[in-house]
């Protein structure tokens, strides 16, 4: 990387806190074949397909695809907030040990907020616009136990300040803040419980450039001071690509690729991925005439056999229409694609591969 | 002060009249209650200008106004104040239908937001057809017919018999603007206003639209003025850039020039913060947590001065005007007039 | 006084992508609403799958049938005086007849049609003139939505009954087209507000920007662009309007405002009042027609669910359906 003459360090070398004593080593989390179904009229839609990862404690995995990929729907799998017409239909979800598929809502309620809490897309459709910042935060304090008035005021303070917020603010209603600020309450009521793990829905996507930046450069400060793990899904590779530590590509419902942050972006191996990178016109680079990828993503209600980015792949070859890859573990990095079957490098995009063309 | 002021690059070079220009171009909203009157302005004495076969790009954050100028421009609002000229002649005087029709049809929008700017209620060829029966009276009905086709063929959209036939939900987002674009082609347009016409589209998918932007202008002879928020679209497409912040012009000019060596703070700091995997990130601006203001009853002064490291004195009392520091370049900033460098993101 | 007009601007920059259920590769979603100029065909499968609607509209079908074609179904006649008085039922009088020696048979058949003149006539004229004024006023704005607001409002305040039984004793017996028109003037300020509040909702819709860009008239819009995408609004405020209209106009008809010499549903349950048919044992006198007035407006309203539940999904009832392994969907072959 370049030398930059003015203060610059990469926040995703820093090492994560360690995480709270009550868990003591191992993945936080484990997704294992994890699959969702809506259930529609006509319709079986395969939103989500076994889909498998974990999660070391404080590590920021950020979830990337384009709309309809499943990510969003991944998301609330995990979080068990989904409702008719989705469906896990088959998958386990280990927190801490813990399966949360299946569990019954008063054993949910016992670990949502303490241990895992959720950030929502748009403040302003999660914040109740009539009641003020500090009242939220009592009531979500109150629903998980904690009566002493001291206490709720103490820590909704507390918590409003390491999202940088002035506590003055406790007073206000959602509207009276502006874009940004309503964000980080959100993180801070997140946050109230110091839960081991934050999952993220696109929280910046309402927000402008600059808040966008700040916001993220603040979610990194927060995960090392508490420790927390972060899952971040959003649609935008580039603004994660400084912050998270490993990421993960979704298309048409399945893990497509998934390994180490900076390593995608140096080497995509997925030819979706690489596509993807290829996609963002770049501010400071080279101007390059660009071709995005072109296509539309699958019918999930009737996929293609075989690999589902086949129809729409410059790398495709016979087989990849018929076969489903599986995920093929390549340097540390898993990628669903025939081109990299047997866990062998047959060439990096760009080069010629083993694999015969069409 | 004294120094009669000429309107930054308004009249080109070889003194012809730009395609588009405004002047001094102000829209301000009446809110609040009876009791206490507010006035929130949108667009306060904006001069820019759009040439022909060229692509301008406007870019803000949200609330800076880029919106509004849009709907001024295709005269959705009324201007509170000043003017704005299309091929010289003041668009405020176009009154009657006919004159309406004349420069709807000479400057069509396009839609930010794929899903809510068709009829959902229609087959898609139905905006078109009603664009070409308004606009090109003069065509029969076979060839209002055949010119819906070639134009759908020309954004990309094939067959385009076939695609005519479709309703809105069986398109894609990326299909459904490409028709936005296709209704506006179809009234041979000298401009057209493209309202962050990929925002809301998938990235993969955002590429062909901007190609297709490309493609109009080059081929179709098309300006665009092509209002933004991505800065990183802006320069793929744009000649030019200009960049608002708080319903005023910051900063303007040709876009290599601007991105290169941005001479506006603001510009600076957006530059800075716009996401860019190929380069390490810089945390200068780690301080910086504002957001753009609402601009309501505002004092005279620099609106982002509250933001800026390198505000001075003047900075808070004097308003800056848009002036040129150079060939093509203009910028509204007491310190980048005064000739220092500007080095504040 | 000043109006607050948001300026207009994009939603949230970023948000990408439409609703969640609908991905970009055209997945035909099973999209709430009805609309325009396919909504007959939509309508007619909506209803053959939704069991309520089913029912009513049957019950509506064999209403109409029985309004058209009283001739075929009934022999004798409504009106005529000379069957003998009380008789129970018999095999030439189905239902037996009236203390004034009329057939009641004949009566409920023939008596249905007023009825359902009544029931569509208030139905569409209400439908109508409210989506005339709402949807102007929404769509014009300003003085004329103050205005026609106003007038609205005032009709909305003064309730219906009270007003409609004033009006019908000033008229002195109303007959059908009458008590369309009076029941039609007291209903359409509901639903005119109804319509107003949607077509507002749809007001800063870009579809209409574009329109309007695009150099359409304003009259245009209102009727080509907004009307038809309301139209499953629009059907529930005539479903409504008219089951309203068959009770507004039994209830009338029963305290005598009606017009006494029409054979109508409610005029007969006023004759049998009269003559206490009741005490006197005469059950079918009163409680057939009194049936079928329930029997109408449940069908009307039967139907009015299951529109709402074709336009919003969220209320349709849960068919949890496991996914075998012959259905699920897999990747293989």
């Amino acid at each position: 990387m370049r030398a930059v003459p003015r203060v610059s360090r990469t926040l995703a070398d820093d090492q994560p806190a360690a995480a709270r004593s009550s868990w003591d080593g191992g993945p936080i989390l484990e997704v294992r074949d994890l699959t969702v179904e809506y259930i529609l009229e006509n319709d079986v839609v395969l939103a989500v397909e076994k889909v498998s990862f974990d999660l070391a404690p404080g590590e920021f995995l950020a979830i990337v695809g384009e709309s309809g990929c499943g990510k969003s729907t991944l998301l609330f799998g995990i979080a068990q907030l989904l409702f008719p017409p989705a469906e896990i239909v088959a998958g386990s979800v280990n927190f801490k040990g813990r399966n949360l598929v299946g569990l019954t809502d008063s054993h949910l309620t016992a670990i949502r907020w303490r241990d895992l809490s959720v950030v929502m897309q748009s403040a302003m459709n999660a914040l109740n616009p009539v009641k003020s910042i500090g009242a939220q935060f009592k009531d979500a304090m109150r629903a998980h136990g904690v009566t002493s008035e001291h206490e709720i005021a103490a820590r909704s303070a507390q918590v409003l300040q390491m999202v940088g917020i002035d506590p003055i603010h406790l007073k206000s209603y959602p509207h009276q803040l502006s874009g940004g600020m309503r964000q980080r309450s959100m993180i801070a009521m997140a946050l109230l419980f110091t839960p081991d793990l934050v999952i993220m829905d696109e929280p910046t996507s309402a927000l402008d450039v600059v808040a966008q930046r700040s916001l993220m450069v603040q979610i990194k400060e927060l995960q090392r001071d508490i420790g927390f793990a972060v899952i971040f899904v959003t649609h935008d590779m580039s603004l994660v690509s400084h912050f998270s530590d490993r990421l993960m590509v979704m298309y048409a419902g399945q893990v497509s690729e998934v390994g180490a942050t900076q390593q995608l972006f140096d080497t995509p191996l997925h030819p979706y991925t690489a596509g993807l990178m290829e996609a963002f016109p770049s501010i400071r680079g080279p101007k390059v005439a660009l071709s995005g990828i072109p296509g539309n993503p699958p019918n999930l209600a009737s996929p293609p056999p075989g690999c589902r980015f086949a129809p729409r792949c410059p790398k495709v070859f016979d087989r990849c229409r018929t076969e489903p890859p599986e995920l093929y573990q390549v340097d540390g990095t898993l990628v669903r694609c025939l081109l990299f079957e047997g866990g062998a490098a047959p060439g990096l995009p760009g080069r010629d591969t083993a694999g015969s063309a069409a | 002060m004294t120094e009669p002021w000429a309107p930054p690059e308004q009249v080109l070079a070889d003194g012809t009249e730009p395609l588009l220009r405004t002047e001094k171009l102000t829209r301000h909203f009446k809110i609040g209650s009876a009791l206490s009157q507010k006035t929130l302005h949108a667009v306060d004495e904006v001069d820019l200008s759009v040439g022909s076969r060229q692509i301008v790009a406007l870019a803000g954050e949200s609330g800076s106004g880029k919106s509004t100028i849009a709907r001024l421009l295709a005269k959705i609002y009324k201007p509170t104040s000043g003017e704005v000229y299309f091929e010289g002649r003041p668009i405020s005087s176009f009154r009657s239908r006919k004159d309406r029709l004349w420069y709807s049809g000479l400057a069509p929008m396009v839609f930010q937001d794929p899903f809510a700017s068709i009829n959902p209620v229609f087959r898609v060829s139905h905006g078109m057809l009603r664009s070409l029966k308004l606009h090109r009276p003069e065509l029969s009905k076979q060839d209002q017919l055949a010119e819906a086709e070639r134009v759908f063929d020309v954004v990309g959209l094939t067959p385009p018999a076939d695609v005519l036939l479709r309703y809105p939900h069986e398109l894609s987002g990326g299909q459904r603007q490409r028709v936005g674009f296709a209704q506006a082609l179809a009234m041979r347009p000298k401009l057209i206003l493209a309202d962050e016409p990929v925002s809301m589209l998938d990235v993969s998918i955002r590429i062909g639209l901007l190609n297709l932007m490309v493609k109009l202008r080059d081929e179709e002879g098309v300006s665009i003025l092509y209002i933004t928020h991505d800065l990183a679209s802006a320069r793929y497409v744009a000649d030019r850039l200009i960049v608002m912040y708080a319903a005023q012009i910051a900063e303007a000019g040709p876009i290599e020039e601007v991105m290169s060596s941005p001479r506006h703070p603001y510009t600076q700091l957006l530059l800075s913060a716009a996401p860019d995997p190929r380069a390490p990130l810089g945390v200068g601006a780690e301080t910086d947590r504002g957001e753009p203001p609402k601009v309501i009853d505002p004092t005279p002064g620099c609106r982002f001065r509250w933001r800026c490291p390198l505000a001075m004195e003047t900075c808070h009392t004097v308003t800056p005007v848009l002036k040129p520091i150079g060939v093509g370049r203009d910028v509204a900033c007491h310190v980048a007039q005064s000739g220092a460098e500007v080095k504040a993101f | 006084m000043a109006t607050i007009e948001a300026p207009g601007g994009p939603g949230a920059p970023g948000q990408v992508g439409g609703p969640a259920l609908v991905p970009v590769g055209g997945l035909p979603a099973p999209r709430g609403g009805i609309s325009g100029a396919r909504s007959l065909r939509r309508m007619a499968r909506a209803i053959t799958a939704n069991r309520k609607a089913t029912v009513g509209m049957m019950l509506l079908v064999v209403f109409c049938f029985v309004a058209l074609f009283p001739g075929l179904l009934a022999h004798d006649s409504p009106t005529a005086e000379i069957y003998g008085r009380s008789l129970g039922p018999s095999a030439q009088h189905l239902l037996g007849t009236t203390a004034f020696e009329q057939d009641i048979f004949a009566q409920v058949i023939y008596g249905a049609r007023p009825v359902l003149l009544i029931a569509f006539g208030v139905g569409i004229g209400a439908t109508f003139i409210a989506m005339l004024i709402g949807v102007a006023a929404a769509y014009l704005g300003g003085v004329w939505d103050g205005v026609l607001n106003l007038v609205t409002d005032v009709l909305l305040v003064i309730p219906a009954f009270p007003l409609l039984i004033v009006i019908g004793s000033y008229l002195h017996g109303a007959t059908t087209g009458v008590m369309i028109a009076v029941i039609t003037f007291v209903s359409w300020s509901y639903t005119a507000r109804q319509l107003r509040s949607q077509a507002l909702s749809l007001r800063r819709r870009e579809f209409l920007e574009a329109a309007r860009v695009r150099g359409e008239r304003s009259l245009y819009i209102i009727l080509v662009e907004i009307i038809p995408t309301m139209t499953s609004l629009l059907v529930a405020s005539f479903l409504t309007n008219a089951l309203y209209a068959v009770l507004f106009s039994s209830s009338l008809q029963f305290i005598g405002l009606g017009d006494p010499s029409t054979v109508s549903w409610g005029t007969m349950l006023y004759w049998a009042e009269n003559a206490e048919a009741f005490q006197s044992g005469q059950v079918l006198w009163i409680v057939v027609p009194g049936l079928c007035i329930v029997a109408l407006g449940a069908a009307f309203a039967l139907l009015n669910y299951a529109f709402d539940e074709i336009g919003n999904p969220a209320l349709r009832p849960m068919r949890r359906r496991r996914a075998s392994g012959a259905t699920r969907v897999t990747n293989a072959g």
